[in-house]
Parts: structure tokens; C-alpha cells; sequence
């Protein structure tokens, strides 16, 4: 590893959103010929620092060279004209054109001021046959797999002059083989040289690719390492970061009263549970009155797990059972009507409803259940209203406020007060504390530990692991959409959970 | 293509499957069938009317839609990147409009046809920098054209101007001939001339091969470095510049203007563009395809001409019918394809 002039240098980088500080003063640095990883869980500003360099979005202050040239990108065009070249995660190309016109797109070789299609397509076939990708260049691009169309996309990519690649999340719709194909193509470009920055939530590929990271929490740097100088636990630990926590009493609490009725049925049982493309088969129970954290890392399945449990997907494989009896969960209707509750991770989209107020986003799940020719009178609106303002310190205490108008952290507790009008068995928390205060945090915190206090089911997603430390009886872990761990927590410390988290060390702890 | 994969099991099974094949393709399939479409209507036409085959009949065709083939061009572009210009027929109309007023007024028409074609350009581009710097839908800000070019009409004339220039009488009478008893007008070879540059410009510049870009994606294009922004505006001025063209040629083929001619012209434009295999969402079409359109229009009303029985407003009824049919292919081709 030689520290010559990096290829890129980003100092200082700072970029404000109304509200957020999406990035603040991250410096980030490339070296030709080295790949790159670029590490941290959702929102701590990887895309923004991808987007700040492909001239996506201007940066409000700091500094970025190139090559030892300070340059400022307006547009994506601009920084492709300086060499730097981007693989987006979701194929950015067009599937209406040919093979050809996708990778040669706005600069075909042209003679006499029209376009060359013959040289166009000859280079095209030559940059193909580059990437040993055996396939017409005169063919519909839509026509090819999504896996093909990654690759078409990085052929594009190395064939702008490129001194600077960014690949982001290229092998998300890969299989195995591709993975190894892409990693054949991504060596060959290193040792021409190429500068290569990898973003991936897989860190296995992320140890086998890259030279050097770059961990990045909350919008900050957390630091630069040479892979081979960072074990994989202590890369897990700068992501997601530990918080001093403000809850110890809380902790206490949970681990006294761990349930010990697991003669019982379980309220629900999953059976080999499992769906293609999303998570592989699983077995989980969860009883009555019981807490279940689940811990994983951004894509590891934890999110989709949920989302088969509450019918928002369909399961393909395994069966559920609830209350020891088998049922077919296939909408999200069917699982309300059982009382199994989810509640999105994607607050905005799938949560709250902005244009409407407290009141209204209140009741809006027990009006549903109950049918909309028999709507709920006003006077008994207004009662659960009041009532859960004051149960769940709903700020401002103003039913008629528009939930727009709320902090995240209100907004939180608004959709918390939809869900438990319906009095929920089996409550399914997708990330409650996300970008909400402290304080809200922690109160949010007490109310889920009551709530299973008082006998309802929670499982609870988060991606700090403190707070599922805190608040499970048991927790189980994701790991590259599998499950790979479900162990009781007694004396589960946050390095514990993190080694299986990272190495997912499949070993059954039980209690 | 998978036929080209298949082992060829028999040489007929191949040609079917690429038949298909051609058939399923987004890319090709509506305009194949829309020309096998045009050449039923004239074997139908040639086996129920005498003189049907007369070879003046096409021509015929040419020269009573060279301005509908003229809009068809602009239209394409613009529904090629996604848009939709509602303004085409009104600017048109005003095109006729300035054209016989200022003719009365004595201009010379060497000064007034750049002049229409500049100002309808102008118009275009206004309306383009509309829809991309204000994000405002195409749908809104060409009809707010349509109606500001519909409204100026009335400001010229309310009634109908003739048109008397010696140039413009010489345009609409000249004939050219192609063979005894064959013949074509200067608008006819006007309108070719304008879809000869309009393919060249597609299928060979860099130009046109943005506009299929932002068809597909546009959002796409953005990160691909197009120039999607220019590209977006342009096709509006394109639009723009052929209705005024399209108002030329039609001022020689009435020798008037008329503030209310050509109302639901632009309707007419669309249908030939998309009964022409182009897609209404963008992406794919060609502006062949779109003179196909054009002509089977043209050949529906011929059909009806000549039959005799049926009114006129069958052909809106056959139209409607066809338009139909084919927004239900594309819909079923898309599905199939992506």
C-alpha cells in the first residue's frame, strides 16, 4: 500500500439538509489502484458522501480534490467528464435501448457529426468481451437479467475513462457466481489502477474485496483503517456504535422478571418460515408477555422477517401457528384481525398519515377494524384521543394538530397509540427509536417494557443494540438474511451479541 | 432474442418463433401492425371501390396530410421523451392566422414564413422551459399554450382572411409530376424532406438518442450524464417549429386563415403518433411509424370518401375504434416485456 497522491480527497465535507446535518466535516480519501469500503448503517451518510462526489449535491463546506485538483462537480456529467464514474444500486441504465447504446450512450464515436453505430457497437462488444460477458450488444437491455444489466452498467462505467469507480451496493441482485465474476472484473480494474470505492452491507464481500474502510455513524467519521488491521468485531462496534445509556434501572427490570412459562404455547410459532429472495427458512417463537429483540445489521432480514410475521409479504415456505393453532397469514389484514401488529421502520411512508391529525391518525386503525359503516362517535374519538395523549406524553397535547407538524418522536407515539387502540397480542416494532430524541427514546423504552408487562407480546427491532439489550428476554439474530442465533438474554453483554452479529457464531447459548 | 438461441428444430418453427418474437417486441410490434393494417385497408379498399388503385390516391394521401404529418413528426418527439403537446393545433391555426394577416398587410412571404416558424419556436421553447424548470405537467402547460395561441387567433381576426399572395397561390397549385397522371405538391415534399432530417436526427445524433434516454428513465439519464434538462426543452421547440411549419403548408392547402380551423387537430396528431407503435409513456416509437399513423388516418377517411353511404364522422368512429386497439396492444406488449 503505497501513500502516494490519493486519486480522491474529500476534506471537511459538510452537507445540511433542512434539519439535518446529513454530513458533517467527514474527510475521506482514495488511493489509485486500492479499493475502498465505505461502512455504516442506515443514514449515516454513505449515499450523501457518494452523492457529494458524484456532483449529486453540492457541498455546503469543506474540500475535494481530485488527483491533486480542487474541483467542484454541478452535475453528474461533469464529474463523469473528470473520471469519475458511478454504479448505482438499482441499475440506473435504459431498458428500452439496446445493450450497445447503454454503455456507449452520449459518447458514440460519430463521423461526420452523425453517429458511428458500427464503431459504436464494436467498442461496445469490445468492453463486453472485457468483462467476458458473452451477449449481443444489439439486444433490448430490458431483455437481460437484473445481473446482466449491473454488469452492462459497470462496462459503461470503465469505459469513462474511469479513475474513479464507486460501486454502490453493485452486488444486492448478484448471486454467488456473479459476486465472484464482479470481483475478477473489480481486481483487474485495480491493477490498472482504478480507484474503486465499494459500498456494501455485506461484510463478508467487504473483507474479501476491499484494501482499506471508511466507517461513517450519524453523519460523522468514525475512521480510515487498512482492512487487514481491523477485526471484523471492532468494524461491527464503529457502526453501530455504543450509547451510554440512560436505562440502567430499566435493564434491571427486564432481566428480573425474564418469562419462565416456556411450557406454555407460544402465542405465535414460526415454522421454518421462509421466503424466496427475502429470508431463509426459520423457526421463532414468541410467547406471551415476552419481549424478543432482534438484532442484525442494515439487510441482514430483520425487516423482512417482519414483514412476512404481519402478512405485508407472503411467506413461500413453513407455516405459522398462533395459539398453538395453524393459520395462513397472506394480508396484513388477516394479521390485524389476529392481532399481530407491525409497525414500519419507514415512518413517513408507511406510518403516519401527515395531512391528518392526532385524533384522526389515532383512531385510524381501530375505525378500519371495526368497519367503515359503523364509524366511531365523536365523543368516543375524542376520549381515546385525550386519553392516549396523556398516556403516551403526546407533544403538543392537541388532538387537532396536524401530525406533520409533530417531532419524529411524537409521531412515533401517535402511531404507537393506533396500534395499542386495537389492543394488539403480538406488537412488531421495526426501528420506533429512529431519528427520534433522547428523551422520546426513553420513553418509548418504558412504554414497550410495560406493555409486555402487562402481557403483550413485542418483538423489537432496532438496530442499537443497547436498547434491545435493555428491553429483550430473548434475542434473536439475523445475519445474511438467515437467522443465525436465538438465545435468552441473562447475561448476553453488547460484545457477546456483537460477535455473533459479526461472525455469526452459531452457538446456542441456552439458558 | 430467444428463437436465435432455440436449436432450430425446423426452419418454419424458427421464422415463427422470430415472427413472434418481432411481434412481442415493444420496440417493433405496433408499427408492424399498424403497416399490416395499412396494406389490409387497401386490399380492402382496392376489392370493394373502383379506382381505388389508382396510384393519385396515395399521392392524394400525401397531399391532403402533409401538415398532419409535419405536426406527427414534432409530436413524436415530444411523446417519444414522455410529454404531450396539446398546443399544436391551435398553434396552427395561428400560424394560418399570421400568415393571411400579414400577407394583407403586404408583407413579402420571404419574411413571414421565418417569421412564423421562429415565433412558434419561441413559443415551444417558453413552453418547454415551463414544463422542466417549473416541473409543471406537459399536459397543463401546452394546453395553457393551446389556449394563448387559440385566444391570439381571435386577436388577429375574428373572421376568415383569404390569402391572395401570388407566392402562396403558386405553392398550393403547383404541381409536381412523378409519372402521366401522378402527382404530388411542393408540401408533400416538404413534409418527406422534414421526416428524412427528423429520422436522421433520431436514429443519429446524439440528440435523438437522448430523447429515447429520457423516454426510458429520465432519472436514469440524469446519473448517466445526458443532457436531459436541454434535451427536454428542445423537443418542445421541435414541436413548436413544426406546428408553425405544419400552419404553412396548411395556409397553402386553405389559402385562408381562420381563427377556427384545425380545432382537435392535435388529437388527430396523437392518434397518428400513437396508432404509429409509439408509446404514450415514451421509449419507444419511431416517426415512421408516426407516418404510418398518419396515413392510415388519411385512409380511413379515403375508404369513406369513396364508399359513399357513411358520413364523415365514421372516420372519428373508426379512429376512436383503432385507437383503442392499439393503447390495449401496447399495454399488453409492455406487460409482457418488462
Amino acid at each position: 500500500m503505497t501513500e502516494s497522491q490519493p486519486a480522491v480527497s474529500m476534506e471537511n465535507i459538510s452537507i445540511e439538509f433542512p434539519g439535518v446535518k446529513a454530513l458533517d466535516g467527514v474527510s475521506f480519501r482514495m488511493f489509485p489502484g486500492e479499493v475502498h469500503s465505505l461502512l455504516g448503517e442506515n443514514g449515516a451518510g454513505k449515499s450523501t458522501l457518494i452523492k457529494a462526489l458524484t456532483g449529486v449535491y453540492r457541498i455546503d463546506s469543506g474540500v475535494i480534490t481530485l488527483a491533486g485538483e480542487e474541483v467542484s462537480f454541478h452535475s453528474t456529467a461533469e464529474a463523469q467528464a473528470a473520471g469519475v464514474s458511478t454504479v448505482y444500486q438499482e441499475v440506473n441504465l435504459l431498458t428500452n435501448l439496446t445493450v450497445a447504446e447503454n454503455i456507449m450512450l452520449g459518447r458514440e464515436p460519430r463521423r461526420f457529426g452523425f453517429i458511428d453505430w458500427r464503431a459504436t457497437r464494436a467498442r461496445a462488444a469490445e468492453l463486453l468481451a472485457k468483462l467476458h460477458l458473452d451477449i449481443d450488444p444489439n439486444s433490448r437491455l430490458g431483455s437481460h437479467s437484473l445481473a446482466v444489466q449491473q454488469l452492462v452498467a459497470i462496462a459503461r462505467a470503465t469505459d469513462i475513462h474511469a479513475r474513479v469507480l464507486i460501486l454502490d451496493e453493485p452486488t444486492s441482485s448478484l448471486d454467488a457466481d456473479e459476486v465472484q465474476e464482479l470481483f475478477r472484473i473489480i481486481r483487474e480494474l485495480k491493477a490498472d489502477g482504478v480507484a474503486i470505492l465499494f459500498v456494501s452491507h455485506f461484510l463478508d464481500q467487504v473483507y474479501d474485496i476491499s484494501d482499506r474502510l471508511t466507517v461513517l455513524r450519524n453523519g460523522k467519521l468514525v475512521g480510515e483503517y487498512l482492512t487487514d488491521e481491523l477485526l471484523r468485531i471492532e468494524l461491527v462496534q464503529k457502526m453501530i456504535g455504543k450509547e451510554l445509556t440512560v436505562l440502567e434501572d430499566l435493564e434491571r427490570k427486564t432481566k428480573q422478571q425474564t418469562v419462565d412459562e416456556h411450557e406454555l404455547t407460544p402465542y405465535v410459532r414460526a415454522i421454518g418460515l421462509g421466503r424466496k429472495g427475502s429470508i431463509e427458512p426459520l423457526d421463532l417463537d414468541v410467547y406471551e408477555g415476552e419481549v424478543v429483540g432482534l438484532a442484525g445489521l442494515l439487510g441482514s432480514g430483520r425487516t423482512e422477517l417482519a414483514r412476512i410475521l404481519s402478512g405485508v409479504d407472503r411467506a413461500d415456505a413453513g407455516s405459522l401457528e398462533i395459539d398453538g393453532e395453524a393459520k395462513r397469514i397472506r394480508t396484513p389484514r388477516q394479521s390485524i384481525r389476529d392481532r399481530i401488529i407491525y409497525s414500519s421502520e419507514n415512518r413517513r411512508e408507511e406510518g403516519i398519515v401527515d395531512e391528518l391529525t392526532v385524533r384522526d391518525n389515532i383512531v385510524l386503525a381501530l375505525q378500519a377494524d371495526r368497519g367503515w359503516f359503523r364509524p366511531i362517535p365523536k365523543k368516543r374519538q375524542d376520549e381515546l384521543a385525550e386519553s392516549y395523549i396523556q398516556a403516551l406524553n403526546i407533544r403538543p397535547a392537541n388532538p387537532d394538530a396536524l401530525l406533520k407538524n409533530l417531532s419524529g418522536g411524537n409521531q412515533q407515539k401517535v402511531l404507537l397509540a393506533r396500534w395499542l387502540a386495537i389492543a394488539p397480542r403480538l406488537l412488531i416494532l421495526d426501528e420506533p427509536t429512529r431519528g427520534i430524541d433522547v428523551g422520546a427514546k426513553a420513553e418509548i423504552q418504558k412504554l414497550v417494557s410495560n406493555l409486555a408487562e402487562n402481557g403483550m407480546s413485542v418483538l423489537y427491532i432496532s438496530a442499537e443494540l443497547e436498547e434491545v439489550l435493555r428491553l429483550s428476554h430473548r434475542i434473536a439474530v439475523m445475519r445474511d438474511r438467515r437467522m443465525v442465533a436465538d438465545i435468552e438474554n441473562d447475561d448476553l453483554t453488547s460484545d457477546t451479541l456483537l460477535a455473533i452479529i459479526a461472525d455469526g457464531a452459531t452457538t446456542e447459548a441456552v439458558a | 432474442m430467444t428463437a436465435t438461441v432455440v436449436t432450430p428444430s425446423s426452419p418454419i418453427a424458427t421464422a415463427a418463433g422470430r415472427a413472434r418474437d418481432w411481434l412481442t417486441n415493444p420496440k417493433y410490434g405496433p408499427v408492424i401492425v399498424t403497416a399490416v393494417l395499412l396494406v389490409g385497408m387497401f386490399v380492402v379498399g382496392a376489392s370493394r371501390y373502383r379506382g381505388f388503385t389508382n396510384p393519385q390516391v396515395i399521392a392524394n394521401l400525401f397531399i391532403d396530410n402533409a401538415y398532419l404529418i409535419v405536426l406527427a413528426v414534432g409530436m413524436t418527439f415530444v411523446i417519444l421523451t414522455g410529454g404531450i403537446d396539446l398546443s399544436v393545433g391551435a398553434v396552427l391555426a395561428m400560424s394560418t392566422m399570421i400568415a393571411a394577416s400579414l400577407l394583407q398587410a403586404g408583407w413579402p412571404p420571404a419574411i413571414i414564413i421565418p417569421l412564423i416558424l421562429v415565433a412558434t419556436s419561441l413559443l415551444g421553447l417558453a413552453v418547454g422551459l415551463m414544463i422542466h424548470y417549473f416541473q409543471i405537467q406537459p399536459f397543463i402547460a401546452t394546453l395553457a399554450a393551446m389556449f394563448l395561441a387559440r385566444g391570439l387567433c381571435y386577436v388577429i381576426s375574428k373572421t376568415t382572411i383569404s390569402i391572395t399572395d401570388p407566392v402562396f397561390i403558386a405553392l398550393a397549385q403547383t404541381r409536381i409530376p412523378l409519372a402521366p397522371r401522378l402527382s404530388i405538391t411542393p408540401s408533400v415534399i416538404l413534409a418527406i424532406g422534414l421526416v428524412i432530417v427528423a429520422v436522421v436526427v433520431l436514429h443519429y445524433s446524439r440528440l435523438g438518442r437522448t430523447v429515447y434516454a429520457i423516454g426510458g428513465s429520465e432519472a436514469s439519464g440524469v446519473l448517466m450524464g445526458l443532457p436531459v434538462a436541454r434535451t427536454k426543452v428542445l423537443v418542445y421547440v421541435i414541436s413548436g417549429f413544426c406546428s408553425g411549419l405544419a400552419g404553412v403548408l396548411y395556409s397553402f392547402y386553405t389559402l385562408s386563415g381562420y381563427a377556427l380551423t384545425a380545432i382537435g387537430t392535435e388529437l388527430d396528431a396523437i392518434a397518428a403518433v400513437v396508432i404509429g407503435g409509439t408509446l404514450l409513456a415514451g421509449g419507444y416509437g419511431f416517426v415512421l411509424g408516426s407516418v404510418l399513423g398518419v396515413l392510415v388516418l388519411g385512409t380511413i377517411q379515403t375508404l369513406i370518401t369513396f364508399d359513399g353511404n357513411l358520413t364523415s364522422w365514421w372516420t372519428r368512429i373508426f379512429i376512436g375504434a383503432l385507437l383503442l386497439v392499439f393503447i390495449v396492444l401496447q399495454k399488453v406488449l409492455t406487460a409482457r416485456r418488462t
